[in-house]
């Protein structure tokens, strides 16, 4: 077992076994939202409150689940890095950030789309919408932070410290609807009995494909930062065929 | 429902479809930006390699 997992986090191993696993995860993820999508906009019945608005629900929940999901992976990573130094967790961590920074900017844009005809505004200073914004910022922060330092295992340390401090704010997104009087809704889509079935199929499909995809972009990201951390080794020339 | 109806959802349209779009948008940028981080890193390890083969 750990002379498997050792073989797993060695350079050359991870970067032939993740450029393999791509497919597996691209396609599948591609399936499943094309298919949570034709279900969301054309199967699904029509709210009886909020009518054919509510299908913005199919892109905003998905995206805010995992705005917050990346968040803890990469949170996650970070805590592994920082304990044990290891290098594979550290750049699974900065190449998770970016694609966690787009959906938390998906769930706030489309978030702000749904607000406007059902609340009437684009944006409130309310607990839910704040506490995603300060989502937003940490992952920018933590992006800017490992952009401004030179030596990577500085840079990977400073951005693990910063990221653990974030994790607080999950937590805070979570329970801020129950927490605070909201504007926002509490969850419908872990709520059982709120939703038919035919109305949750499609986003659970969406889910599962938005979870795929991240898996697939953070492979491709993970071999450029397997490639950057790598110094002259022989199975570096012979992959580049140099 | 006619393809008009489709689009028109229940007039909700002007919101429905930017969000949306929006989202395959990104979805889309983030397959194509980790594409192009993978190119970036193996140029510059290239360039890196065959630099210090030439010093050697």
């Amino acid at each position: 077992m750990w002379k498997w997992f050792h073989m797993l986090a060695s350079p050359p191993h991870f970067y032939r076994i993740a450029g393999l696993t791509i497919p597996w995860f691209g396609w599948p993820a591609l399936v499943l939202i094309l298919v949570g999508l034709y279900g969301g906009l054309v199967l699904a019945p029509a709210d009886y409150q909020q009518g054919d608005g509510f299908r913005i629900f199919y892109v905003h929940v998905p995206s805010a689940i995992m705005s917050m999901m990346v968040y803890g992976i990469m949170a996650t990573a970070a805590a592994i890095g920082l304990i044990w130094r290891m290098k594979l967790a550290h750049a699974v961590a900065a190449a998770s950030a970016p694609v966690g920074a787009w959906f938390t900017f998906c769930a706030l844009a489309t978030g702000s789309l749904w607000g406007k005809p059902m609340w009437g505004t684009w944006w409130e200073w309310d607990a839910r919408l704040t506490s995603e914004l300060i989502l937003l910022f940490l992952y920018l922060g933590y992006i800017a932070l490992r952009s401004s330092i030179e030596d990577p295992q500085r840079a990977d340390r400073a951005s693990a410290v910063l990221a653990l401090v974030g994790v607080i704010n999950l937590p805070i997104i979570h329970y801020s609807v129950v927490w605070w009087n909201s504007l926002h809704q509490g969850s419908t889509m872990f709520n059982p009995g709120a939703m038919s079935i035919e109305m949750k199929w499609p986003a659970l499909s969406m889910l599962f494909g938005f979870m795929l995809y991240y898996g697939a972009v953070l492979f491709v990201r993970l071999r450029a930062e397997v490639i950057r951390r790598e110094r002259n080794a022989a199975w570096l020339r012979q992959e580049l065929a140099l | 429902m006619s393809l008009a109806d489709f689009f028109y959802m229940g007039g909700y349209a002007a919101y429905l479809w930017p969000a949306f779009g929006l989202v395959v948008l990104v979805l889309v940028y983030n397959v194509w930006s980790a594409r192009r981080a993978l190119a970036e890193a193996r140029r510059a390890a290239a360039r890196r390699l065959q630099m210090e083969e030439t010093r050697s």
